[in-house]
């Protein structure tokens, strides 16, 4: 398998779908709708099935990176093109693939206009995502990470609701802004170790001034995509204008490249920095935990309201990496998967009521499961594994971080944990509001319930999510080593600073 | 045999709910009670292998959760703790079960009713056999989303779904503490594993941590937390609001979940950590004086409600009070004891008044009912027996049960057990002035109903009926039966090692020892004293509760309106949250993030660029100007910089 580029294979097979999709779809519109959905679909189902012979292939009992491709590309500057996965990474891959087709199938019927270049958007996006995360260069992450954007902002600035414009503006702005820093430290620590090599760059050891403004310059854009209070305020507004498949992606996946990025960059590389500045996270996090889901209380729409529970959850994942513990990272980690699967099924839930009323106003709704039982169960599962329900993939992540920042600061778990109950009461008053009730709306007295193809989409979801939360060790194994391995080496750097500084009084 | 009892229920739940559409009502109850009838005869036969013959065992299913040193599997612990329990919630749950094909057969939901009963018992059965405190988490937190759904069952009642979410909400409180708890076992101890917890305990005895910034002992700080989750499940003074709304959900629910067997889950939990509990001598002193003031709380509550089963709920929280002074008291046996004979009698209770209701066509008001004995005799007769049992009338069960923990919180000679045995003496007194009241209202005196509704009313079928003499059979002899097992003689062989109570905290020995003949008469005394004040107030001058509440208007609106705890919580905690929430959104994202954030720059921006565009005049000597502005800022920076 050395030499056989599986990683290339999958990060630009999407890609040469969309290709495919421009060369050959033609005709008129009905047909090219018609093949593009087809041709996206089969695109990405071939992604996800490559992918799964990655997961097929990796071994978590090692550290290293694995499938490992690397070609010169700028020789005189010592950038390559240089592709591989670890235990962090390999999941995310995954997840990106996973969600794809399932976007895909999302889209199938509430995407009605300029169909082809919706697709095409789509492929391209989920090559980005791969590529963001399996780049093993800077410069390469670099440009998969901003990358990623574009199509981003295409898909809600085209297609999205009436207030798409200032949305996608406000999401490409936010996220420039954050970007522009993270040029800045790749230049700055290019110039320091002459390469942009990853697994070289984290056997970086730098000065402590150097690493915190370098930490700084990481965390205004990881910060932004994660999104962390507060920098949060363009994620609601993006994702109440976003068509639903648009939200899938950006809460599936893209909210976990800003942890991705604390857990390539930031610790590995900049050890005594993240232990400086952990108390300046643990602090983000909590607020965001507990006034994102105070706000989320207050929300009269529903797609802000999950929004809102997105940053709240992220704070968990924020929290459990910077208590570097085997528990907390693990923790992070399991969280963003499961929030990823949790978070992109609720949006799909806001979406199968919203093709059929067209409206997200909670006040709008009220009965539904009246009319449709089956998607009241689906909405119930995901509903209790936002809550973290234990026997969902929702509470292995939030008890495993907090088990992690409990064993940090009592006080920082203590708080954090109040999220809890919030998250209880927010997520049980929009199901009340949505699903329960009187049936007395004219327009819900018709309604429909799930069709094959949505119950296509959710049961994968359905049963992942319950799955990871009984047996969820096939997933944790996957990182444990990855982990372990960063905790340690954290670690070693701070035990060397101490005997340097001891040395050097 | 262990495991099929255990998921015996979560198989007949799956099947009525895949395919309770298809099959029918009759096939989905079929499909719920046959498992859950079969895990009653092997709770039993399981309740006799391990708490009588001492098979205990451990059955370890399959890792859960393994991450560096937290390592939590599912396992099926049975000792004679989880014996009891288990046959306890197997049989309630199984005669639950099938009363409900009677008294649901004519709800539009059956199969989904049954699908959450049978749910609900798994879940329940996970707790009680957990090894761990993780998957007593995991059972815990699963009961609290099976109320959930049962309390809001009928999901188009406001008020029902409003009591759904409070039930889980209150308890989320409780659970809280309960994670926090589990966060600083593990620590404290590095293993969330039962055994190796408890054998580690003595070793922390005395021990501090740092807690919030406080240093405190360890023991006691984990053992309060704990605690905390206990209150919440089992409805403890200050967390018992969910508990009488919870009433919402149907009859069956009520005298399984909220009577029987969740609400006890907390009791359960005490006792299950007992080597934790009795290290901590204040967190001990604290469950007592709780438990004590929930058991009077409660109990005054009782006296003033209308609703039928609001009273049984009432009696409920009041009586879960008496078992957490118990555990306060280390009279842990005696509280499981009471645990178990309570099960009985109030879910015969509950579900006596099921039947009532039912037969009044879904009336609750006992102002209402009246005369219906003729109406109803075995229904009649049966809450009678439920009656004698609660309020400790000797020879049934709970005058047994409530014997020994009065007892022994007199015998413990503390402030707190004193207290405790004072509450629980003036509880027992309103106890049986409620429970008569009740009887009285209900079935004798002359009917207060409409014409109509009295025509109508009727006995229950035999479906219904059957259950319940199974339950009476328990509340009239589990007592006599169990005593010598549970808290006599026969104690320490019984229990074993499931229960640990230091030498200097035996409050049951001491109980059998030279207490003054007083405190042994004085529960019966009240009792009766109670009966007696309930007979003449409710039959002989039925005229002199009016009177008696007009001249108390203060007292009775108080304890009519429950001490005021729900106005209370709504302003404190509920309004606010909804108004933070909405302050933080608007100014807070809204005008302070986004107004100086995005929009101000973007607005800023504009401004700007709206300078600029002024400036681009196109007049030559305005750029000639600015460049030589330019030129001598560099020049001067140059200057300043580099050569300074």
């Amino acid at each position: 398998m050395g030499s056989f580029p599986l990683l290339s294979l999958t990060t630009f097979l999407p890609l040469a779908g969309a290709v495919l999709i421009v060369l050959i779809v033609r005709g008129d519109e009905e047909i090219v709708a018609r093949n593009a959905r087809y041709a996206a679909l089969w695109t990405s189902l071939g992604t996800f099935a490559l992918s799964l012979i990655i997961w097929l292939n990796f071994d978590p009992s090692t550290a290293g990176f694995q499938m490992v491709e690397k070609r010169e590309w700028l020789p005189a500057f010592d950038i390559s093109y240089h592709l591989g996965v670890d235990g962090i990474s390999m999941l995310f891959v995954l997840l990106s693939t996973f969600l794809t087709p399932i976007c895909v199938l999302a889209s199938w019927k509430a995407i009605t206009s300029k169909v082809k270049e919706y697709m095409i958007a789509f492929l391209v996006l989920e090559t980005m995502m791969i590529g963001t995360f399996a780049a093993l260069d800077f410069v390469l992450f670099y440009v998969f990470f901003e990358a990623v954007l574009i199509p981003m902002f295409i898909i809600i600035g085209v297609w999205g609701g009436p207030r798409r414009v200032y949305s996608a503006f406000k999401f490409f702005l936010y996220t420039l802004a954050g970007s522009v820093l993270l040029l800045a430290a790749l230049l700055v620590l290019y110039l320091q170790a002459g390469t942009t090599d990853i697994p070289t760059l984290m056997t970086l050891n730098l000065p402590v001034n150097l690493q915190k403004w370098l930490w700084l310059a990481f965390l205004a854009s990881f910060a932004v995509k994660m999104p962390m209070w507060p920098v949060h305020t363009w994620l609601p507004d993006a994702h109440v204008e976003a068509p639903t498949a648009g939200s899938v992606i950006l809460a599936g996946v893209l909210l976990k490249m800003g942890g991705y990025g604390f857990l390539r960059f930031s610790l590995p590389m900049l050890p005594l920095a993240s232990e400086a500045f952990a108390p300046l996270i643990f602090t983000l996090s909590v607020v965001a935990i507990i006034y994102t889901s105070l706000v989320a209380l207050a929300q009269e729409d529903m797609k802000k309201l999950i929004a809102y529970s997105s940053v709240a959850h992220m704070g968990f994942v924020t929290l459990g990496i910077f208590t570097v513990t085997q528990q907390g990272l693990q923790g992070a980690m399991f969280q963003m998967l499961s929030h990823g699967l949790i978070s992109a099924a609720l949006f799909l839930c806001v979406g199968v009521v919203y093709d059929r009323v067209h409206s997200r106003e909670i006040s709008d709704y009220g009965g539904v499961v009246e009319r449709m039982p089956r998607y009241a169960f689906v909405f119930m599962i995901f509903m209790l594994g936002s809550v973290g329900l234990p026997g969902t993939s929702g509470f292995v992540g939030e008890f495993l971080v907090l088990v992690g920042a409990f064993q940090v600061h009592t006080g920082v778990a203590f708080l954090a944990t109040t999220g809890i109950i919030l998250g209880a009461a927010y997520m049980l008053f929009l199901y009340r509001r949505v699903i329960f009730g009187k049936l007395e709306k004219e327009k819900l007295k018709v309604l429909l319930d799930l069709e094959p193809r949505e119950i296509a989409i959710f049961a994968p979801l359905v049963a992942l999510v319950i799955w990871m939360g009984i047996q969820p060790q096939p997933v944790l194994g996957v990182f444990e080593v990855a982990v372990q391995n960063i905790v340690e080496n954290y670690q070693s750097a701070l035990a060397a600073a101490d005997t340097l500084s001891v040395a050097t009084r | 045999m262990h495991v099929l009892a255990v998921f015996l229920p979560l198989v007949g739940c799956l099947i009525a709910a895949a395919m309770g559409k298809r099959m029918g009502d009759r096939g989905a109850q079929l499909a719920t009670v046959v498992p859950m009838l079969a895990s009653a005869v092997l709770g039993c036969v399981l309740f006799y292998d391990v708490a009588i013959l001492g098979n205990e065992r451990t059955i370890e299913l399959f890792t859960w959760i393994d991450s560096g040193a937290l390592q939590a599997s599912w396992a099926l612990r049975f000792d004679t703790l989880t014996a009891v329990m288990v046959f306890v919630v197997t049989v309630v749950s199984s005669m639950v079960h099938v009363y409900s094909v009677g008294y649901m057969s004519h709800d539009p939901g059956v199969p989904r009713f049954m699908a959450f009963l049978s749910l609900f018992t798994f879940f329940m059965l996970m707790l009680v056999s957990a090894d761990n405190f993780l998957q007593m988490f995991f059972g815990w937190e699963g009961v609290g989303v099976s109320s959930y759904l049962l309390i809001g069952f009928w999901f188009d009642r406001d008020s029902a779904n409003a009591a759904a979410i409070k039930a889980f909400v209150v308890n989320r409180i409780g659970d809280f503490g309960f994670v926090l708890g589990i966060f600083g076992v593990f620590f404290a101890f590095g293993t969330l594993d039962f055994d190796p917890v408890f054998e580690a305990t003595p070793s922390l005895a005395g021990e501090s941590f740092s807690f919030l910034g406080f240093q405190v002992d360890i023991l006691t700080t984990l053992a309060i937390l704990l605690f905390i989750g206990a209150m919440g499940k089992s409805a403890q003074l200050g967390l018992h609001t969910w508990l009488p709304d919870a009433m919402e959900g149907p009859t069956p629910v009520s005298a399984l979940i909220h009577a029987a067997t969740m609400v006890t889950a907390g009791v359960f939990m005490v006792a299950r950590l007992s080597p934790m509990f009795e290290y901590a001598p204040i967190a001990l002193t604290l469950v007592v004086i709780v438990g004590a003031s929930t058991a009077f709380f409660a109990a005054t509550v009782g006296l003033a409600q209308t609703d039928i089963k609001r009273v049984i709920a009432y009696s409920t929280c009041s009586q879960l009070g008496y078992m957490f002074f118990a555990l306060g008291v280390s009279a842990y046996q005696a509280a499981i004891f009471h645990l178990m004979t309570h099960a009985f009698f109030k879910a015969l209770l509950f579900l006596g008044a099921g039947s009532v209701i039912h037969g009044m066509h879904d009336e609750q008001d006992m102002r209402k009912m009246g005369g219906l004995f003729s109406k109803m005799r075995v229904t009649a007769a049966l809450m009678w027996i439920g009656s004698l049992a609660l309020a400790g009338v000797p020879f049934f069960a709970g005058f047994y049960s409530k014997d020994i923990i009065l007892e022994s919180a007199f015998a413990a000679h503390t402030g707190a057990g004193l207290f405790a045995f004072w509450a629980g003496i003036a509880a027992a007194l309103m106890t049986a002035f409620y429970s008569w009241r009740l009887l009285f209202m209900t079935f004798h005196g002359p009917t207060r109903a409409d014409a109509h509704t009295y025509e109508g009313a009727h006995e229950s079928p035999p479906v219904m009926i059957a259950p319940l003499v199974v339950l009476a059979l328990g509340a009239i002899f589990s007592g006599y039966l169990a005593v010598d097992l549970f808290v006599g003689d026969g104690m320490e062989a019984f229990w074993r090692e499931s229960i640990l109570v230091l030498p200097e905290n035996a409050s049951i020995e001491a109980a059998h020892h030279g207490l003054p003949s007083w405190v042994k008469a004085a529960p019966i005394v009240v009792g009766l004293a109670g009966i007696l004040l309930a007979w003449i107030m409710y039959m002989l001058m039925p005229g002199l509760p009016g009177a008696l509440v007009a001249r108390v208007r203060g007292v009775y609106q108080f304890v009519f309106n429950k001490w005021y705890f729900d106005e209370l919580y709504e302003r404190l905690f509920v309004r606010p949250a909804f108004v933070i929430g909405r302050g933080l959104w608007k100014s807070g994202d809204g005008s302070l993030i986004d107004g100086v954030g995005p929009d101000g720059i973007a607005a800023a921006a504009k401004h700007l660029a709206g300078r600029a565009g002024r400036l681009q005049s196109g007049y030559l000597y305005h750029y000639a100007f600015a460049m030589l502005i330019g030129v001598a800022a560099l020049v001067s920076w140059y200057l300043f910089v580099q050569l300074g």
